[in-house]
């Protein structure tokens, strides 16, 4: 069959997997996926973060072995690791899904957390000073002095991030999960003459997604910038 | 679940297939780099040009390669691209360990698309002044480049560099999904002959760890001893 | 009010405070004042435990700073610091800027707060700005909501870390003018500056350092007259006259 004839027969398996009459699959899986994936990793993400600038050693110097640890290891191996190993230990049988869903939260949640991090660290030692003079504690001062600002100027890294997760969501292909990619495989096996188109398709999709919302973290990040320039009427004031 | 076993991967025909593995996967790692560093230096002066087609066709080929994942380009590679080519090359392809051809060419296009951008934001790190002095003293724009602003960018782009080489030697463990041989394959492999996953894993985790280990004590050697100084 | 006694701080191997004893009683303006690197900014970071210390000790209101068991986030509730660097909340007006630890730190209520914030930027001249942005105000502005904000916790002592050397000169003035209003009001100060301008009209006594050392403390008219210290004679010909030779 021509290429157009394909698109005709598999555009929406391609969208939606064999839903309704199976489980969700193909783009709208992968953004689900990536979208609850980076959702719950956000709130772990911080609170790795804060561990990772805690003036307390038992508490930093763990958690930073933690991330450094998951961030060395691919992806892929954390898959592996949560989709044989998590099933033995922990005795619920996970379906491909949620051991996808876990890894990737695990995952995210690393390089979050050095996100995070950085954020704070980015702020001028000014404001934690100003804020700890004051009289506020050391909790007090994260929540209501540096994690408001952190977190503003974070957000062109958490979208680049989301980004990430959305090509995360491709390696599923290899435990079975049926995102986009395993679709678009299925398919190719089904036509089997038109490969080069086919994963072109696939790149193309993908392109789309991904530098769209790249180009949102870059408008994030201008609109952050032009806030931030001070805006001074031309005459001096008395 | 039974106690672990050591031996299993320490000696013995699947120790061989985990080390194998391994070996894969560096060769992977130094042919990429080994072509992807060139390709990164071509494309961060083709978007640094004065022209405006090669800056806009070095951009859309970075912006392309970094908005597809990595399995999608393995997928490309192996399925997809032998279709584009003659019908005696493409089986003269597949009977010759067509795999790690495929993944090298992803992992290099993949890899020199994220260089490209470190070395061009290392180039443009050098204060336009260098390059002004230089071109007053009479250089042109390539000996400009070689002798005055690419010595100090190294300086300041080796880093991320490093980071990125770090990414790749992670990267080389989606070449499995397109049938590569490499150390995660391998594991896999490994865990469907014995069903042992805790020993093979183990293995392979702990590879991953000491070359990314060694690969950032590179990095933190090189800071130490070439630290990036403003003048 | 407050008691230094043999007090030493040391930055590595750097002593950045060397014996310093000296003390300041309520509603007394103390200038501290000499060239950089002497210590008078590290001096007065102690004060609120900005900056430990090796040895000695300090005591303020009678009670001993760095006692065991003293909880830190109370005591500097109770004294004002205004940075050089204002150091304003950015994302917070004005008005937020000086309720934000009245209303977390002394249990005010909300409307509590904004009456007492309202009327002390009104006090430096800034209620029209209450809802303005740090990133909207200049610096002159900036600081005197510094200093507001300060106020708000009614503290019984301001310290003040070279509040107009941020500053373009045309603002200095109208900072050092609250200043002085509050030094009129018998609020107990110590501020490090140079603006000798403001020491010689507001301050009680003046402390000149070097090198970790306060060398010589006298009144204001005393010392730029009379200065005992040749160090201090130095400095204070360097500064009227930064072009003369020897």
């Amino acid at each position: 069959m021509s290429f157009l004839e394909v698109i005709d027969t598999y555009w929406l398996y391609f969208l939606v997997g064999p839903y309704p009459k199976g489980p969700l699959g193909g783009l709208a899986l992968t953004l689900v996926l990536a979208s609850l994936g980076l959702l719950l990793a956000l709130p772990l993400g911080l609170i790795l973060g804060l561990g990772r600038v805690s003036p307390w050693a038992w508490i930093r110097l763990p958690i930073t072995a933690l991330v450094y640890v998951v961030r060395a290891t691919p992806l892929l191996m954390v898959i592996f690791w949560a989709y044989f190993f998590l099933p033995s230990v922990t005795g619920i049988k996970t379906d491909q899904f949620a051991t996808m869903l876990i890894a990737l939260v695990v995952f995210d949640a690393a390089y979050l957390a050095e996100i995070v991090r950085a954020g704070i660290q980015g702020l001028p030692k000014g404001q934690v000073e100003a804020a700890r003079s004051l009289g506020l504690s050391y909790l007090g001062a994260m929540r209501l002095v540096v994690l408001p600002q952190a977190l503003r100027h974070m957000l062109p890294s958490l979208v680049n991030q989301f980004v990430a997760t959305i090509k995360e969501t491709s390696l599923g292909y290899i435990i079975g999960l049926a995102e986009v990619s395993f679709i678009a495989t299925q398919i190719n096996t089904l036509v089997f003459t038109l490969p080069s188109q086919i994963y072109m398709t696939l790149g193309l999709t993908y392109f789309i997604l991904c530098f769209g919302l790249s180009r949102l973290a870059y408008w994030f990040e201008r609109r952050l910038s032009q806030r931030e320039k001070p805006h001074l009427p031309a005459r001096a004031l008395t | 679940m039974t106690a672990f076993d050591l031996s299993l991967i320490t000696s013995g025909p699947y120790h061989d297939m985990l080390v194998a593995g391994l070996k894969l996967s560096l060769q992977l790692l130094v042919v990429t780099l080994l072509l992807a560093l060139p390709l990164a230096l071509v494309v961060a002066m083709m978007r640094l040009s004065g022209l405006r087609v090669l800056r806009s066709g070095a951009w859309l080929f970075v912006e392309a390669i970094r908005n597809v994942p990595l399995l999608a380009h393995m997928l490309f590679w192996y399925f997809g691209a032998p279709e584009l080519l003659p019908e005696a090359t493409r089986e003269w392809l597949y009977a010759h360990n067509y795999e790690a051809v495929a993944a090298v060419a992803a992992l290099t296009f993949y890899t020199a698309a994220y260089m490209s951008e470190d070395v061009r934001s290392g180039i443009r790190a050098i204060p336009h002044g260098q390059f002004e002095a230089s071109r007053a003293l009479g250089f042109g724009f390539f000996r400009s480049m070689r002798l005055i602003i690419l010595p100090q960018a190294l300086r300041v782009t080796l880093p991320p560099l490093i980071s990125q080489t770090l990414n790749l030697w992670k990267d080389t463990s989606i070449a499995t999904v397109i049938g590569t041989a490499e150390l995660m394959y391998q594991a896999a492999k490994v865990e469907t002959e014995t069903f042992r996953s805790v020993e093979a894993f183990v293995f392979a985790t702990t590879c991953y760890l000491t070359v990314s280990l060694l690969i950032t004590g590179l990095a933190v050697t090189y800071q130490h001893f070439f630290p990036a100084r403003a003048v | 009010m407050i008691k230094f006694e043999n007090v030493n701080k040391w930055y590595g191997a750097y002593q950045a405070l060397v014996d310093v004893s000296e003390s300041v009683d309520k509603g007394e303006v103390v200038v501290v004042c000499g060239p950089s690197g002497s210590g008078k900014s590290t001096l007065i970071r102690t004060l609120n435990r900005l900056e430990p210390i090796q040895s000695g000790s300090i005591h303020i209101e009678g009670k001993n700073i760095h006692a065991k068991g003293l909880d830190v986030n109370a005591f500097r509730s109770r004294i004002g610091f205004v940075f050089q660097q204002f150091n304003l909340f950015p994302h917070l007006t004005a008005l937020e800027n000086c309720t934000l630890a009245p209303i977390h730190l002394r249990g005010l209520n909300k409307a509590q707060a904004r009456e007492q914030a309202m009327a002390l930027l009104e006090r430096v001249g800034l209620a029209h700005k209450a809802h303005a942005f740090a990133t909207e105000l200049s610096g002159g502005q900036q600081q005197r909501v510094a200093i507001a904000r300060a106020l708000a916790m009614e503290p019984p002592l301001m310290l003040f870390d070279e509040p107009t050397s941020a500053l373009d000169p045309e603002m200095v003035g109208e900072v050092l003018t609250v200043m002085k209003s509050l030094a009129k009001d018998g609020m107990t100060m110590v501020v490090v500056t140079h603006e000798m301008g403001f020491a010689r009209d507001v301050a009680d006594r003046v402390l000149f350092m070097d090198v970790g050392r306060v060398l010589e403390r006298a009144r204001p008219h005393d010392f730029f007259n009379a200065p005992e210290h040749p160090r201090a004679q130095q400095f204070l010909s360097d500064i009227r006259s930064p072009f003369a030779t020897a």
